[in-house]
């Protein structure tokens, strides 16, 4: 399993440029970490309104039962709402914290 | 978040057919509807050329809206009977395979008034142990219970019995598993009072109140019987193995036998008293019984080793609703792609249907062969919400819409074959008879469904070339009599899925002359079955190998509609390399290839394919998905799987990622070069060839092709190609098999 070196900001930079990729090898094995992990609990974008409105969610724990929309994570973008999920595995994974 | 939802009860039309509308609101009392024909459904407003043309219609205008419910969960359902319903001393039992008993109580066999509270009830109880519910309707129903739960995806024998002169009730839980497991067997003793329920009898459910079902099990039953005495727990088991009940047991009151009909809904009981049954919303048949021995894989070898019936909470057929309005398509209507509009609040939502040219005509030269049986295949997949690895293979987050949100909401609409039921097995069943939200414009290109087949249609409108519209249904149907009125046929972006009637019609009306351009790519690749009883759904067992999200379960690869063997057509001697000289190879969903190409492309055969072309132009450095021509899934030719010798292979792809990766059907063994950036074998061929009938087959190989189309107002190098070659193929002048 590939480990994620938390100083490596240069790859957060990377991907907070061009979030749909193509990406660097480097930042690829970063983000294939963060989504190799199981479906629980993982945070996913979901577009709200066709083409103006995005969320963060997460997924349930058991199959079946609602997502839990994340407090305040509501975008115009896809992007944003992108990064919004980057930084929230990055901590999940790392222990720490990105800047948004 | 979803306010509207709806579907039609056809997908195909002809003029003078009518089709009716059912529609569910969520909210709002009332919505709009609106017949539209779709002309290209790409809405991005970055591309600009979303197409619809509003059409006068007797059903535009508002409408009362209603929420509208879908029972989902399969059962069988026995209709009341004087046999049952004059039941005294009695014994119930049958096989069972429980799948989830941990998951809550669940009906087995139940001949239960839930009004009266009298009856019997064979279950699974909240502990996951078989139990009986029994009463006379004067008080509250005794629940007796084994003590220790069922063991999962495991055989046992579940009987009960009421003594009516003692009041005796015994319950037996038989562990039928590997004998070095431990033996989960128990029972138990207690007394009640009995009065026999006298609606129907129910399997796998539980009835409410309201005459609906609830408590849906999961797993298989075999051999389920009823018994006028009260056998033996050793005379139960002895009347479980012996296939021929009715000759063991003089008081036999019903023995159904689920290995009859195995491709029906219809559930025979071979006891005295034919109180025969009817499955409901298509649990899993053809699968392996309690006897298995393993020593044959299909259910027409051994019917007798087949005689289980897998049940599952989220098994859907018919969402049945009743109908808002219908429409009697009129005379001059022009075939088409045509969808319901349905607005409500700030929502919408499209139905969409297809118009054919009047039976037995054609009104165009060439037919686009919509496929409709690959759009079922998909209907409402929801891979992204169940497997672990679906963002590893797309390389993006979880993207869900407001559809999807309301499918993880809304378990009982159904699942589509790319799906696991609730108790991990696959699905097999997908139908066009409830809302499917990925069919219809205004979708994702990336669905690889019909809003990607409306570039091919948009282009076609664009460029002036006339067409009618025909559906996978109508040539299951039809077969090749269908295709022959016309000079060509133009598939969409991704044909997958082809049943053997369908199939062979293809196949007759290529060798009869007719010619076929197959603008896309994983074409013609996994075999499936239709129901001429159970109309608007698919079966699929996708068996052995390929590209896929779940294996098959083992001993289970023949379909139960028709008793087929399933998989890819490549495993069955036929590969879609010999019906169209190509056959998929990669998939890839990063970033798309572009053509070249090759030597074979000049020589006079294939001239009329580059006719403003030049030698060394690039192909297709463009398009929606992932940036060029080649990408998504993509073919290759392979002479020893069948692609015809004299196939001129005109140009072939380059430039794939490391995330374009072989289908497994193409490496038998995992490598460290298996990506598009190091495997030469990864490239999409572009292929051409004549048939001996003055007929000829143009193969593209990429799902990505028809998302290019639109590049530059519709006018780029992968348009000229793909009309270059309709052109010709709309020629009348024979096509000449080479030297």
């Amino acid at each position: 399993m590939h480990q994620i070196d938390p100083t490596r900001t240069d790859l957060i930079a990377e991907f907070d440029a061009n979030p749909d990729g193509p990406h660097s090898h480097e930042l690829a094995l970063v983000l294939n970490r963060l989504r190799i992990g199981p479906l629980e609990e993982r945070y996913i974008v979901v577009c709200t309104k066709p083409r103006q409105a995005w969320a963060v969610a997460r997924m349930p724990i058991e199959r079946g039962q609602p997502l839990e929309f994340v407090d305040g994570a509501v975008f115009d973008n896809a992007d944003d709402a992108s990064r919004r999920v980057f930084r929230l595995r990055w901590r999940a994974v790392t222990g720490q914290e990105v800047a948004s | 978040m979803k306010k509207i939802v709806g579907y039609t009860n056809v997908w195909s039309v002809a003029p003078g057919d009518t089709l009716d509308v059912k529609v569910s609101t969520y909210g709002p009392e009332t919505y709009r509807a609106d017949l539209v024909r779709v002309i290209c459904g790409d809405d991005d407003p970055d591309h600009g050329i979303f197409r619809e043309e509003e059409l006068a219609a007797p059903f535009n205008g508002d409408h009362p809206g209603r929420t509208q419910e879908i029972c989902g969960g399969s059962w069988i359902t026995v209709p009341s009977s004087p046999h049952l319903a004059g039941l005294s001393s009695f014994t119930v039992q049958t096989w069972v395979f429980p799948t989830t008993p941990a998951r809550g109580e669940q009906g087995i066999i139940a001949h239960w008034d839930e009004d009266a509270g009298c009856g019997f009830a064979l279950i699974i109880d909240e502990n996951g142990a078989a139990a009986l519910r029994i009463g006379d309707g004067t008080g509250s129903p005794v629940v007796v219970a084994c003590d220790r739960p069922l063991a999962v995806r495991r055989w046992h024998l579940m009987a009960a019995s009421f003594d009516a002169t003692t009041g005796e009730i015994a319950l037996y839980q038989q562990f039928a598993g590997p004998p070095f497991e431990a033996d989960s067997s128990s029972s138990v003793f207690d007394k009640g009072a009995f009065k026999p329920a006298t609606g129907a009898l129910l399997m796998a459910a539980l009835p409410t109140d309201q005459a609906r079902t609830r408590q849906h099990f999961n797993g298989k039953l075999d051999r389920p019987r009823v018994t006028g005495r009260v056998l033996s727990c050793d005379e139960s088991g002895a009347l479980a193995r012996d296939p021929a009940a009715q000759e063991r047991e003089p008081h036999l009151v019903a023995a159904w036998d689920f290995s009859r009909d195995i491709g029906s809904c219809r559930v025979s009981d071979t006891g005295p008293n034919g109180l025969h049954g009817t499955t409901v919303n298509l649990p899993s048949r053809g699968v392996k019984g309690f006897n298995w021995s393993g020593n044959t894989q299909s259910w027409q070898h051994a019917p007798q080793e087949y005689g289980a019936i897998h049940f599952h909470e989220d098994d859907h057929y018919d969402a049945g609703w009743e109908t808002d309005f219908s429409y009697t398509v009129p005379q001059d209507l022009a075939s088409g792609v045509y969808a319901v509009r349905l607005r409500a609040g700030d929502d919408e939502t499209y139905t969409p249907f297809f118009v054919r040219p009047p039976r037995g005509t054609a009104t165009a030269k060439l037919a686009f062969l919509a496929s409709t049986v690959t759009y079922m295949a998909y209907a409402n997949y929801q891979w992204h919400q169940h497997e672990y690895f679906s963002e590893v293979t797309d390389l993006s987050w979880t993207p869900l819409d407001r559809d999807d949100v309301f499918l993880h909401e809304h378990p009982e609409i159904g699942l589509s074959t790319y799906d696991t039921h609730r108790d991990g097995s696959g699905v097999r069943f997908s139908s066009r008879l409830r809302p499917v939200f990925n069919t219809a414009p205004k979708t994702s290109l990336g669905g690889y469904n019909l809003n990607l087949d409306t570039l091919v249609l948009g282009w076609l409108e664009t460029c002036g070339i006339a067409c009618d519209v025909i559906t996978d249904e109508d040539l299951h149907h039809e077969g090749a009599s269908l295709l022959e009125r016309y000079d060509a046929v133009v598939t969409g972006a991704h044909p997958e899925y082809f049943t053997t009637p369908m199939w062979d019609g293809l196949t007759a009306y290529i060798a009869g002359g007719g010619r076929l351009a197959y603008l896309g790519g994983n074409g013609f690749i996994w075999r499936c079955a239709m129901s001429e009883e159970m109309p608007g759904v698919i079966e699929l067992r996708r068996a052995e190998d390929g590209i896929r999200y779940r294996d098959e379960e083992p001993g289970e690869y023949y379909h139960a509609f028709n008793g087929e063997y399933g998989g890819l057509w490549r495993r069955l001697g036929t590969a879609p390399q010999a019906l169209v000289g190509v056959g998929t190879v990669a998939v890839g969903f990063d970033v798309s290839g572009v053509y070249r190409r090759r030597p074979e492309s000049f020589e006079d055969r294939a001239a009329f394919i580059f006719e403003g072309i030049g030698e060394d132009e690039t192909i297709g450095d463009f398009g929606y998905l992932g940036g060029g021509a080649s990408g998504g899934e993509i073919d290759a030719a392979d002479p020893m799987l069948g692609t015809p010798p004299h196939t001129l292979v005109v140009a072939s792809s380059e430039g794939h990622s490391e995330n374009t990766l072989l289908v497994p059907d193409e490496t038998g063994f995992h490598h460290s070069a298996m990506d598009g950036a190091q495997n030469p074998r990864i490239k999409a061929d572009m292929t051409f060839f004549e048939t001996p009938g003055g007929g000829a087959v143009f193969s593209t190989g990429s799902i990505a092709w028809s998302a290019s189309l639109p590049h530059n107002g519709w006018d780029n190098n992968v348009a000229r190609l793909s009309e270059n070659v309709l052109r010709r193929f709309l020629d009348p002048e024979p096509f000449t098999m080479p030297e």
